[in-house]
């Protein structure tokens, strides 16, 4: 019984990892249709940023943090504002290309200024942990939590009862008409790409944190969370937290309970096997829309 | 009259122009040193993954991100094939696809459910199983640290390294004898999908990507054109993957990543979604651009950084520029250029064909992208 609340006890940490990157994609996603594949390479941004203020600019790890969410949120901004609004109006799959380029660009940038090797956090927390009852509680892992909680709640309270909120909401239920009621389309665009910027400095500071590193290598979760906004319908932040966490469950579970015979290493692949489960019952993941279709 | 010599002389043009394009990629071989021979050889091999990928994707609206998948299932029957069981080139090669082809029978099935984005995040999930076999069972794909594959070889013609081939005074070494051999391949594909989409299944596949649901009710069998384009392209991309890793020889299990995916779905938009030389055109700017940089960045000037992430940098900022300037792709530059043409009065006619092809293109991303 203790292994297995240790092991859901990190799989919903690993869950909120996944979430995060999950609500970036899908924030971008619902506004703009484009998916963002430059997502996780703002994740390894984020970390390399954190890592960078906190140990060789020395300043306080808390300032760090917030200084590369701030930092983070307005290269998201600025990237929206400088390349992606030429493209208004121009195919999607073309503004996909270039979030495909952008990363492109981030992931080999990063080991060619910082090099190749893992660097240091400066996290307070290192491996640090409380034990209750038997489970090993890392510090890292319940700060996770809790911040994941905090920015979720911030991110559906800035949705539900703000302004931009309604102007995110508006924009994505129907960009003509929300462009016809004087909506700041454009603005809404640039708010996005913040938000997937800033909730990526946060992803990538807890996913360097104890037991991995920051290393070029970082990024790659947003691949293995590609499972978690499927699951939860693409255009669904609360899909994206409801599948974040399945997913860094299941990820979790399958690598403490998966038989031998289906080979090392097999909790990588197994969110995809739920996913694809998930997807041939519900085609639209568990919250998306079914878009209505006119012949 | 005058349009019906207008159209025989268009017609006269075209085939100069392809006999023109024919004699240039058959003397190419002579005019490059090795390097380039190779990159050149490579980027052959890969269009006609990509010429696959725009059956599916391109002509038939399906967005795969799964197309390393089977590239490694061509590359895999093979290594076991050709490798273990030392079978004839003239077997594993049309085996290759024929694998392939089954698999993509297998996944077919999921378009009927899925669309747009959906299925392409199913596609990546492919790759990543994919993976995990390869990583896993090493009588495949000989485990974690990759395997040979073989070289083709049947009856007089031998590929191996530093095998060589004389007609007449004229010696192909290795990398020429691959360069021809999947010349002859693309030619033969290009000149099946070209029959393919012009013919009804091919009518009946870009009807299922414009408007699946009218398609539907037109009397389209949406199940079969679907699974028929799955079957094609895993086909050509089987055999692309086998004639790769057989030119490489070593692959590890490694390389099938999404990555190589994306790699293909960027040739196809670059050179120009369902077209058949869009493959062709994209993939000379998406394989041959890394070498190419290679060779223009000199190794002094790199100021320090890594050579090789000097390069991916360069290359990721081209494929941004790229698209910002010309989100239309090669098509929409070869627009620009035949509409400034026309304007100087040299090929009267011609732009107003394009820029209608460009707006199809245009029309039909839409219903491909946003699913």
């Amino acid at each position: 019984m203790t292994a297995f609340l240790q092991l859901l006890f990190q799989g919903v940490a690993l869950g909120c990892i996944y979430a995060l990157v999950a609500l970036g994609f899908t924030v971008v996603y619902r506004a703009s249709k484009v998916i963002n594949f430059a997502q996780g390479s703002l994740l390894l941004v984020g970390a390399y940023l954190v890592s960078f203020l906190a140990t060789d600019l020395n300043l306080p790890f808390v300032a760090a943090v917030v200084g590369a969410i701030a930092l983070l949120a307005t290269g998201g901004a600025v990237f929206q504002m400088t390349v992606l609004r030429r493209m208004l109006g121009q195919p999607v799959f073309v503004l996909v290309m270039i979030t495909i380029g952008l990363s492109i660009v981030i992931d080999s940038s990063i080991p060619a200024i910082f090099g190749g090797n893992a660097r240091i956090l400066g996290d307070p927390w290192g491996a640090s942990a409380v034990h209750v009852g038997g489970v090993t509680l890392n510090w890292v892992r319940i700060w996770t939590v809790v911040c994941t909680g905090l920015i979720l709640a911030l991110y559906f309270a800035f949705d539900r009862f703000s302004r931009y909120g309604l102007a995110m909401r508006a924009t994505a239920a129907d960009e003509e008409a929300a462009l016809a009621v004087g909506v700041p389309v454009r603005r809404v665009y640039a708010l996005t790409w913040a938000i997937a910027g800033g909730v990526a400095a946060v992803g990538g500071l807890f996913l360097a944190g104890f037991p991995s590193s920051v290393n070029p290598s970082l990024g790659d979760v947003a691949l293995r969370a590609f499972p978690a906004i499927i699951l939860g319908g693409l255009d669904s932040p609360p899909g994206a937290v409801v599948g974040g966490i399945t997913i860094g469950i299941v990820e979790v579970m399958s690598s403490g309970y998966a038989p031998g015979w289906l080979g090392n290493d097999f909790s990588s692949v197994a969110p995809y096997v739920v996913m694809i489960l998930v997807l041939l019952s519900r085609p639209y993941g568990l919250f998306g829309t079914r878009p209505v279709e006119r012949v | 009259m005058s349009m019906h010599t207008s159209h025989r002389r268009r017609f006269g043009v075209t085939s100069a122009g392809l006999l023109g394009l024919a004699v240039l990629a058959i003397v190419l071989p002579f005019g490059l040193n090795a390097g380039q021979l190779t990159t050149a050889t490579f980027v052959l091999i890969a269009a006609i993954g990509a010429l696959g990928l725009n059956v599916l994707t391109g002509y038939t609206g399906q967005i795969s991100l799964g197309h390393a998948f089977f590239l490694a299932v061509g590359a895999y029957t093979a290594g076991v094939l050709g490798g273990n069981d030392h079978l004839t080139a003239l077997i594993w090669l049309p085996a290759a696809g024929v694998v392939a082809a089954l698999c993509g029978a297998l996944v077919g099935p999921t378009a009927l459910r899925l669309r747009g984005l959906y299925l392409a995040i199913v596609t990546i999930g492919l790759v990543f199983i994919g993976q995990h076999i390869w990583f896993n069972v090493p009588a495949i794909s000989g485990g974690p640290g990759g395997r040979s594959f073989p070289a083709v070889a049947f009856g007089p013609f031998d590929f191996s390294a530093g095998q060589q081939l004389t007609i007449g005074g004229l010696v192909i070494d290795h990398n020429g004898l691959y360069y021809y051999l999947a010349l002859i391949i693309l030619a033969a594909a290009m000149l099946f999908v070209w029959n393919l989409v012009r013919g009804r299944p091919g009518r009946a596949m870009q009807a299922v990507r414009d408007r699946e649901i009218a398609a539907a009710i037109m009397g389209v069998d949406l199940a079969r054109t679907k699974m028929s384009a799955f079957v094609i392209s895993s086909f050509l991309t089987g055999v692309s993957g086998a004639l790769y890793a057989s030119y490489l020889s070593f692959a590890t299990p490694g390389q099938w990543s999404v990555l190589l995916s994306v790699q293909y779905v960027a040739a196809i938009i670059v050179g120009g979604i369902g077209t058949v030389w869009g493959a062709l055109l994209g993939s000379i700017v998406i394989f041959a651009l890394p070498a190419v940089l290679q060779s223009l960045i000199p190794q002094s000037s790199s100021g320090g950084l890594p050579i090789d992430d000097l390069t991916s940098i360069a290359y990721g900022v081209l494929i941004i520029v790229f698209f910002v300037l010309e989100p239309h792709g090669i098509v929409g530059l070869g627009r620009r250029v035949a509409s400034l043409w026309s304007r100087i009065g040299l090929r009267p006619g011609k732009g107003g064909g394009l820029s209608q092809e460009a707006q199809s293109i245009e029309n039909r991303s839409e219903a491909t992208w946003a699913g």
